[in-house]
């Protein structure tokens, strides 16, 4: 099913996720309208693993991008990849738009509480009193919530929700109703809870009991609004 | 008695009219003195139009367009075209043919909302890169329309990014123009980047610095063999040039005024004004040196030397020749101040 292999860290949470992506797409049937757009981050390196088409944009960029792609042709699929960093930092004023006005793209956020990429560095999503390179102290701020701030913007019709890497069936589940939120004419966001063994500096059942511990903080399921 | 198809357009009205014609099929844009009439203008056109949350998110949406395979462009001005190269550093890396317009205004920061030409180096080099786009500066509202025309089809046919650099005096001027001379300009017709069933894996980072130099130099390469094809310069009376006035977009037409002027005095002058500031047209200006003895090169602008950067970075070096300057920047500059300039250094 994967074009290539993987780059991701060992113990990574991405694959996860784009295999579910790809196999939801599968069995809707729409692998050739899909179109992926990845944000500079751990994202980028999708950008030939799966039999679809692929290409990267700049960090916090994916989302207008996509919305332009859509905009343009609008019988495709399309699926902003983006990390926690780029949805809620450096892109929020895009996503917060998008959501506004409605865009029918998927945009698929990995919160792994950390910036991968460049060393594990504070998130948005960081918790409070977690330690990273740039909290050394422990992060001060509380943790962000995406899919909870976008529930007084998006329009009746949307689709938000939380999942985890190793919640797969509730995962595919909810890429579904994205994608048939998506081809409804309505925005759609889930954000995947995902592994980051290589900043969290955790091994084995560690990272496993790390990401179960998020979940605490971070409630799975739809968002009602 | 023939047909006179003249009509009053403002500036603005003359890109529309030639964004219409490229058969574009959608903008996006964010509001900026001097360009928001291009923007309302191109919405009440009713074809494909958003306004978005800033230039970066007008930028990139365009990014998303062309890989759809839509003729697309923004519009934008100072500090909304510093946001703008974000997008468009990627489309030179991707070599996406997303069409930028610019309404120069006074810098830096907000600066003033009218006219400027420091726009210049920004347009032409702006972004982490090597300035691997084409960049156009008008002298005209005809020149306006014609270069904005060629913007699309360069843009298209070549695959790389295109900069309309204008300013605010241009675009809101207004005059007879008669466009119906252009009726029979064919234009490059769009083509899909990203299309089903053709599965592309697009990457803009590279693991290797080779992978990134292999990629560059390609592009460099064809960005030369483009640069053959459309460097461009209004080479006006030289023939005997002692002196040769430079200068570009409206200030270029200021400065072939001064010329005839100072011509009728017996002043040898003559004038290069670049069409395209990237390419530079270098073998037109190289050449006007074979065959005049040009003693001084007298570069106006209203810019403190963005221009006369451009000329001495590609005027060839064994090429004896000394430089004097008129820089206003962000000012207009009259006929009388380039005929005052010249004349006292002769």
């Amino acid at each position: 099913m994967q074009e290539n292999l993987a780059k991701f860290c060992p113990g990574c949470g991405y694959p996860i996720t784009l295999m579910m992506m790809n196999k939801t797409l599968e069995k809707l049937g729409l692998q050739k309208q899909a179109v992926l757009g990845l944000d500079i981050g751990c994202a980028l390196l999708a950008w030939n693993y799966l039999p679809i088409n692929t290409f990267q944009t700049h960090h916090g960029r994916v989302v207008p991008t996509m919305m332009g792609f859509k905009r343009a042709r609008n019988n495709s699929v399309c699926f902003a990849l983006v990390g926690d960093g780029g949805a809620y930092a450096i892109g929020l004023q895009s996503l917060i738009h998008a959501a506004k006005r409605d865009e029918p793209i998927t945009v698929i956020v990995t919160n792994n509480t950390v910036y991968g990429m460049t060393g594990g560095q504070t998130a948005p999503t960081t918790l409070h009193g977690q330690i990273t390179p740039t909290s050394p102290e422990g992060n001060i701020e509380e943790p962000f919530f995406g899919p909870e701030l976008l529930k007084d913007i998006v329009k009746p019709g949307a689709f938000l929700a939380r999942t985890a890497v190793n919640e797969v069936k509730q995962l595919q589940d909810y890429l579904e109703k994205a994608i048939q939120t998506q081809q409804a004419g309505h925005f759609s966001l889930v954000e995947v809870l995902s592994f980051c063994p290589t900043n969290w500096k955790t091994v084995g059942v560690d990272t496993i009991n790390k990401l179960n511990g998020l979940k605490e903080t971070f409630k799975l399921g739809e968002i009602e609004f | 008695m023939q047909e006179n198809n003249k009509k009053l357009m403002h500036g603005y009205d003359v890109v529309l009219q030639a964004c219409h014609d490229a058969d574009v099929q959608s903008m996006f844009g964010y509001p900026i003195t001097p360009t928001c009439e291009i923007l309302s203008g191109w919405m009440a056109s009713g074809k494909k139009c958003l306004q978005t949350e800033d230039e970066i998110a007008a930028g990139f949406a365009v990014c998303g367009a062309v890989l759809a395979g839509e003729k697309s462009f923004t519009a934008s001005s100072g500090p909304g075209h510093i946001l703008l190269q974000d997008s468009f550093s990627m489309a030179e890396a991707m070599r996406l043919p997303a069409v930028l317009i610019i309404g120069q205004r006074g810098g830096p920061s907000s600066g003033t909302v009218i006219y400027s030409q420091q726009e210049v180096i920004l347009a032409c080099f702006g972004g982490n890169g090597e300035g691997l786009r084409l960049v156009y500066s008008p002298s005209s509202l005809d020149e306006l329309y014609l270069l904005t025309r060629q913007a699309f089809n360069d843009a298209w046919q070549y695959r790389f990014p295109a900069v309309v650099l204008t300013d605010g005096y241009m675009l809101k001027t207004r005059q007879a123009v008669d466009l119906s001379v252009y009726k029979d300009l064919e234009n490059i017709p769009a083509h899909t980047l990203v299309q089903e069933g053709k599965i592309v894996h697009w990457p803009n980072i590279y693991t290797l610095e080779e992978e990134l130099n292999d990629e560059l130099s390609r592009a460099k390469e064809d960005f030369d063999k483009v640069g053959e094809e459309i460097a461009k310069a209004e080479i006006y009376n030289t023939d005997e040039a002692e002196y040769l006035i430079i200068a570009h977009g409206i200030v270029g037409s200021v400065a072939k005024m001064a010329v005839d002027q100072l011509r009728e005095q017996n002043i040898k002058v003559g004038l290069f004004r670049p069409v395209t500031l990237r390419p530079f047209p270098k073998k037109q200006l190289d050449n006007l040196f074979v065959k005049n003895n040009v003693k001084k090169i007298v570069v106006v602008e209203s810019s403190f030397g963005q221009l006369a950067r451009l000329v001495r970075d590609h005027l060839a070096p064994e090429i004896d020749v000394s430089f004097e300057y008129l820089q206003k920047p962000g000012l207009g500059i009259e006929v009388e101040e380039v005929i005052e300039a010249v004349g006292y250094m002769t």
